[in-house]
């Protein structure tokens, strides 16, 4: 048994060494109380008969108790032998108990898990879905490393399968076998791009939920289903939901344009947006062209806006933070209503949705401004919760509702929950500093809370002055003069060194007291904490430089305290100032300017709310809330330049099921790939139409798809063969209506054509910076080309495989272009093109765009050359 | 996803443990078991709780803490709102949801959890479809059970989980064909020290019962759905029809089931059934304080109040209390210092109150506040915000249901400042 748990603390390894010791523990520990478990050794006995025996119910039972053991994290594994024969019987719940004791201890006992296997693989034949479900699902769970290839065969079968329920399953199959096999990643996405063909709303959430986890930066597998995903999501179930729109919110933010205006988005990045507005505006006057949304984006935001309203916290969560990363500014106002609403939840709810509040309330104050009385504290909430709620009413805090804050505030200090208190007068802080107009009430205000009966309040208080006078250090000797009394009484280290220091700092303002509570202090120096002995060392230095006459002997006293305290940081702090203030001989040249040191200018502080720097998180996610990158936390692009061709998510009227190609044919799907998209253009009007089947297709059940599912894997295997054939055929026809369309359609779509295109003219120019002029007849024109430029990573990886293909085809003098296209190098050496094979329309028709050039073009150009020499 | 779930009661044992995946050792609760410490009382532990390998997030129901372990970024509100739904499910299935239910239904609870989650991964979640799956135990069933061998796990695929209303169970048969509706608002309000109202908001929620035979639509409209101003959906309602015509529109659930949840606009003022005269005061000489509450009814449309309950938490000098109720019961938990009165039904002739003094700590300083009153109050056959169904149609099934529709307006977090 020892032996198991090792090699199951092996497994488990990988970089969780601090956890290893625990899990060591955790599992020694059973097997340590050996002594108690062989009393314990008896009843494991009779539960060996039990499952021995020939009745149901007594293995049942049996079943039913060991169930228990595991709930209670006992262990069991020396019953694995007796358990894993009675996986094949036939009463249901016996076997579902046993698939259970499976799943938790296959991992600890490889070897003879290997004995339920064969069952498992009859099961997947079963008539029943039910039943292939589970097995595929147990087969999966079970983690034993040797069947893998089984699993992978299983899954691929049950992908396949007619049942939706079984394809979910599959779906979450392929999650198990990659966390337990990483290697099959290749495989794995194949079955991935399959089911992400599927119609079923059952199988969406899932298949996406392992794409997220497998593959999430294959975004390439998501174009052709976006639409379809979009259209489909209303119906998935909530769990799914989810995931589906994190997952298109990442899509959306690299596929679309920003929809929002220049000035709003310098909002998101800087604070005082309206200042900066005019450098901007110079910005967008340099882009003449006005923004109009994507169809696809707009389907996206359309289509996810019913789901702020379900009963599901987290799906009106993941659609608030669509809204808030992908929509335009003006309509993100509508979430506010929906997560106001959530506030009604449980605790646990309410804490997150506040967070998530607080980050969009620092951006976007008039989202929430009117709901501003929902974040008013209620004395029966948590702490966690009140202190989220201020600091929503802080970053809410305004001219116009600042009155009536305070005085909500003024009832929140004298809270019972002195910690709460304290978080209010820090509040009231912010509030000051923010909002000019109050800050001589707010510091009135504070004053008064002085005089409070509870220290924590006034300790606070004395802080938060401090802040404020430092903002505006004139004219308020009588405050400091009143807090200068308060040190006879407080106690509390930060505040007594906050009073301190501010004596220091305003030590010529308050002539008379300084000294004297120099005074004071060098009688208490020794009993005071470490926090504000510094502070003393501090004053005396400056009351040194500024009035040595009446201070000098008292610093000096300090001085020699200092120079024996236990503490080193003062003994150094001490030495430091000594040399620095007390003139010798050896003091070097710094003594002179002791006084600008010690006296300087200090920048005030800003109070800052904690949530500032969350913003760089997507919102709802875990990352967000623990404000620290979370594992597997996926970063979410910013919005690219120029859209990337929106015509890749265009999909044929009959989805053809893509063939089971072993893995080494990568190529061969690629081009098929290629093969839709040079079909797309053609298809655009119909591409509505499969829409609407995609609909009626999840309701019409099993047996229409059935059907059509039958008839597929028929068509695909012939369809992978033609595909190439048919491809070269089509293709020239294709390109030939191609290049009529170009001109006529001025914004050419900039398909892996076109950037092929462009590369092939950059050989035939001399130089890059006649490329960067051959470019367009049109500034629309320009478009396309700068798209193609600068497109994303993956895209141009998906590109150039196509490109490869398409090499396949293209006569062997063309394998220089490729290597060129491989180092990615705009500047290009001259090469001799061979005569590509285009049609000589094509050819005249590139010419044409060489010798034209245009003044606006170039402009255009200069504002993406940075990108270009990215690359 | 949802790694591990552990389940811890208010005395820190754990005493169920689940998992999906690779099993996470129970020491990983030390951490939670460490933030439980810091935050003192049990509604303070942080929901998320980073740990060096994994993250905690708990929610805490029913005195049991539901600690999920999970490993990698994933939406944490997706964690929490399953996480209830768990806690949801088993109160559906076994009536309450508690320590020594969840130990006695350890086989079903472990059945139940298994069906919920794949890999971590919500599968089935809708308790018309988990019980098809697996049937509660009810006392019935248990005696045939053991007589005739059969068990609670339904062999067939639940047809729900494939068709396109995946929330109803197929094959539902009643003698008695009922729907009833339960229309319950809730008000929200802070009161403050002179009586005026600070914020005041309706919340309300049209709870459902249908037992109805075969797979019925039903129609529900209101009289004026314009009060409505923020609405979410159990997930059976009709969207596109609400958007439209402003009618639910839906095949329910079999059973009970939230059907929708409101929120009235706030441009309409609420009305605020009872008003609290209270008169507490501390001195700073003697260590004696005056207290006297009296609570009366305000906009009532003629209503009575009941299950009026009025607590408050005292300061902390507050020693104990003498008083004597007009009417009702009273607690003072010396302890922690909790005042509840429990009032039962305002008679407007005879107002109830509450009189009496409070002994406080010698020598101590008088509280800076005055206690916060909770109130909790009742009216029924009040929808307190106007709001009326108009009607209920079915269609899609030839017998005549037995309808009910039931209105109630209840005190939600209604406070009092003094």
């Amino acid at each position: 048994m020892s032996s198991n748990s090792f090699s199951y603390n092996e497994q488990s390894g990988g970089g969780e060494a601090a956890e290893l010791g625990q899990e060591a523990t955790s599992t020694i520990s059973p097997s340590g109380a050996f002594g108690l478990f062989s009393s314990d050794l008896k009843k494991n006995e009779d539960l060996k008969q039990m499952l021995e025996s020939n009745k149901d119910s007594a293995k049942l039972d049996a079943m039913k108790r060991i169930v228990g053991m595991i709930a209670k994290g006992k262990n069991a594994s020396e019953l694995f032998p007796a358990v894993v024969k009675n996986v094949a019987s036939k009463n249901i719940e016996i076997k579902k108990l046993v698939y259970v004791y499976l799943v938790r201890y296959a991992e600890e006992q490889q070897d003879l898990a290997l004995l339920s296997i064969s069952t498992f693989q009859r099961a997947l034949k079963d008539p029943n879905q039910l039943i292939r479900a589970s097995a595929l699902r147990v087969l999966s769970s079970i983690r034993v490393p040797i069947i893998v290839p089984i699993m992978m065969l299983a899954i691929k079968e049950a992908s396949a399968d007619l049942s939706p329920y079984v394809r979910k399953n599959a779906a979450h199959a392929i999650q198990k076998l990659y966390s337990l096999d990483p290697e099959q990643k290749e495989m794995l996405i194949e079955v991935i791009e399959k089911l992400l063909k599927d119609k079923s709303t059952l199988v969406a959430g899932s298949v996406v939920m392992a794409f997220e986890e497998v593959c999430p930066d294959r975004i390439d597998l998501i174009h052709k289903n976006y639409r379809k995903l979009c259209n489909l999501l209303v119906d998935v179930e909530e769990w799914g939901q989810v995931v589906i729109i994190h997952m298109l919110t990442r899509y959306a933010r690299t596929q679309f344009v920003s929809p929002w205006k220049e000035g709003d988005e310098l909002e998101d990045n800087e604070k005082n947006f309206y200042e900066s507005d005019d450098d901007q505006k110079e910005k967008t006057d340099k882009r003449k062209k006005p923004y109009t949304m994507d169809p696809d984006h707009r389907l996206l935001i359309r289509n996810t806006k019913p789901l702020l309203q379900s009963r599901n916290a987290a799906v009106v969560m993941a659609v608030a933070q669509l809204y808030w990363h992908i929509s335009p500014k003006s309509e993100a106002g509508i979430i506010s209503k929906s997560l106001v609403r959530l506030l009604r939840s449980n605790r646990e709810v309410q804490y997150i949705v506040l967070q998530n509040i607080a980050t969009m309330s620092i951006q976007r104050k008039g989202m929430f401004e009117p709901y501003l009385k929902s974040f008013y504290v209620r004395s029966t909430d948590p702490t966690m919760i009140k202190t989220l709620k201020l600091e929503i009413l802080t970053n809410l805090a305004n001219e116009a509702n600042i009155s009536t804050l305070l005085r909500e505030f003024q009832t929140y200090v004298k809270s019972q929950d002195k910690q709460f208190a304290a978080a209010t007068i820090q509040t009231i802080g912010r509030c000051a500093t923010n909002i000019l107009e109050v800050t001589d009430t707010c510091l009135n205000g504070l004053v008064c809370l002085l005089s409070n009966r509870d220290e924590i309040v006034v300790a606070e208080s004395v802080v938060v002055i401090k802040k404020l006078l430092q903002m505006q250090p004139a004219q308020h000797g009588e405050i400091i003069k009143h807090m200068a009394k308060l040190l006879d009484s407080i106690t509390v280290p930060v505040a007594r060194a906050s009073i301190l220091w501010l004596i220091g700092e305003n030590c010529e303002r308050v002539p008379k007291i300084a000294p004297d509570v120099l005074r004071k202090m060098a009688k208490s120096f020794t009993s005071e904490d470490d926090l504000v002995k510094l502070q003393i060392l501090n004053l005396g230095a400056k009351l040194y430089l500024t009035n040595s006459k009446q201070t000098k002997l008292l610093t000096q006293y300090i001085l020699n305290l200092g120079k024996y305290d236990q503490n080193y940081d003062i003994r150094d702090r001490t030495r430091f100032i000594r040399q620095l203030i007390v003139p010798n001989e050896k003091s070097g040249a710094l003594s002179k300017y002791a006084k600008k040191i010690f006296l300087a200018q200090k920048p005030a502080p800003l109070l800052e709310s904690p949530f500032k720097d969350r913003d760089h998180f997507q919102l709802g996610t875990l990352s967000h809330t623990l404000n620290v990158k979370a594992t597997g936390y996926l970063e979410l692009s910013n919005w690219p330049e120029v859209a990337p061709d929106p015509s890749v998510r265009n999909v044929e009227v009959i989805e053809l099921a893509k063939e089971w190609t072993p893995a080494g044919k990568a190529k061969q799907e690629n081009s098929a790939k290629k093969f839709y998209s040079e079909s797309e253009e053609e298809e655009d009007s119909s591409d509505s139409s499969s829409d609407s089947e995609s609909e009626s297709g999840s309701e019409s059940g099993e047996q229409g798809q059935s059907g059509e599912e039958g008839d597929s894997s028929e068509d695909s295997s012939e369809d992978s063969s033609s595909e190439q054939d048919s491809e070269s055929g089509r293709d020239s026809g294709q390109e030939n209506k191609r290049t009529a369309k170009r001109n006529s359609k001025a914004k050419g779509k900039s398909d892996s054509e076109d950037g092929e295109k462009e590369n092939e003219k950059s050989k035939t120019s001399d130089s890059s910076s006649a490329e960067s002029s051959s470019i367009e007849d049109s500034s629309s024109d320009s478009e396309s080309e700068s798209e193609s430029e600068s497109e994303s990573e993956s895209r141009r990886v998906t590109k150039e495989k196509e490109k490869k293909t398409k090499q396949d085809r293209t006569p062997v003098a063309k394998d220089v272009s490729l290597l060129d296209l491989d180092d990615f190098n705009p500047v290009s050496t001259p090469v001799a093109l061979p005569p590509p094979a285009l049609s000589p329309s094509l050819m005249a028709d590139l010419e044409g765009l060489n010798l034209s050039t245009s003044s606006s073009v170039i402009s255009e150009r200069k504002a993406l050359h940075p990108k270009l020499g990215k690359k | 996803m949802i790694h591990s779930l552990f389940l811890i009661n208010s005395s820190g044992d754990i005493f169920l443990e689940k998992h999906w995946k690779s099993v996470v050792s129970r020491s990983v609760c030390d951490y939670f078991f460490e933030a439980q410490e810091r935050a003192t009382e049990a509604e303070n532990v942080p929901p998320v709780i980073p740990t060096p390998h994994h993250y905690l997030l708990n929610v805490y129901r029913h005195k049991i803490f539901f600690v999920a372990v999970i490993q990698t970024e994933v939406p944490p509100l997706f964690v929490i709102e399953f996480l209830h739904r768990v806690v949801d499910t088993f109160q559906d299935y076994f009536g309450v949801c508690s320590e020594p239910v969840i130990k006695d239904n350890v086989v079903v609870v472990y059945e139940v959890l298994e069906e919920m989650l794949d890999n971590g991964f919500p599968l089935a979640t809708e308790s018309n479809i988990l019980k098809e799956l697996i049937k509660p135990p009810t006392i019935l069933r248990t005696v045939v059970n053991t007589i005739t061998g059969s068990t609670n796990v339904g062999d067939q695929l639940p047809t729900g989980q494939l068709s396109v209303v995946p929330w109803r169970r197929t094959g539902v048969k009643y003698t008695n064909n009922e729907a009833y509706f339960d229309v319950i608002e809730e008000i929200d309000a802070i009161i403050d020290k002179s009586g005026s109202t600070i914020t005041a908001e309706i919340q309300g929620v049209i709870d459902a019962c249908v037992k109805l035979t075969g797979m019925p639509d039903l129609t529900l409209s209101f009289m004026n759905p314009r009060l409505l101003d923020d609405v979410s959906f159990h997930p059976c309602v009709r969207f596109k029809r609400w958007e439209s015509e402003r009618i639910l529109s839906f095949i329910p659930p079999d059973g009970n089931f939230r059907l929708l949840s409101y929120h009235v606009s706030a441009q309409n003022l609420v009305a605020i059934p009872v008003y609290v005269k209270h008169n507490i005061s501390f001195r700073d000489s003697s260590s004696l304080g005056r207290f006297e509450i009296t609570v009366g009814p305000k906009q009532t449309m003629g209503k009575t109040i009941e299950g009026v309950t009025v607590t408050s938490q005292m300061p902390k000098g507050v020693l104990n209390m003498s008083l004597t109720p007009s009417q009702g019961t009273h607690t003072f938990d010396p302890v922690t210092k909790m005042l509840s009165w429990d009032v039962g039904k305002i008679n407007p002739q005879k107002l109830p109150s509450l009189k009496g003094t409070m002994s406080l700590q010698a020598g101590a300083s008088k509280p800076d506040e005055n206690p916060t009153i909770n109130l909790q109050f009742k009216i029924q056959q009040l929808a307190i915000s106007g709001l009326k169904v108009n009607r209920l149609d079915m269609y899609g099934e030839k017998y005549k249901p037995f309808k009910g529709i039931k209105y109630m307006t209840k005190a939600g977090k209604f406070q009092v400042r003094t």
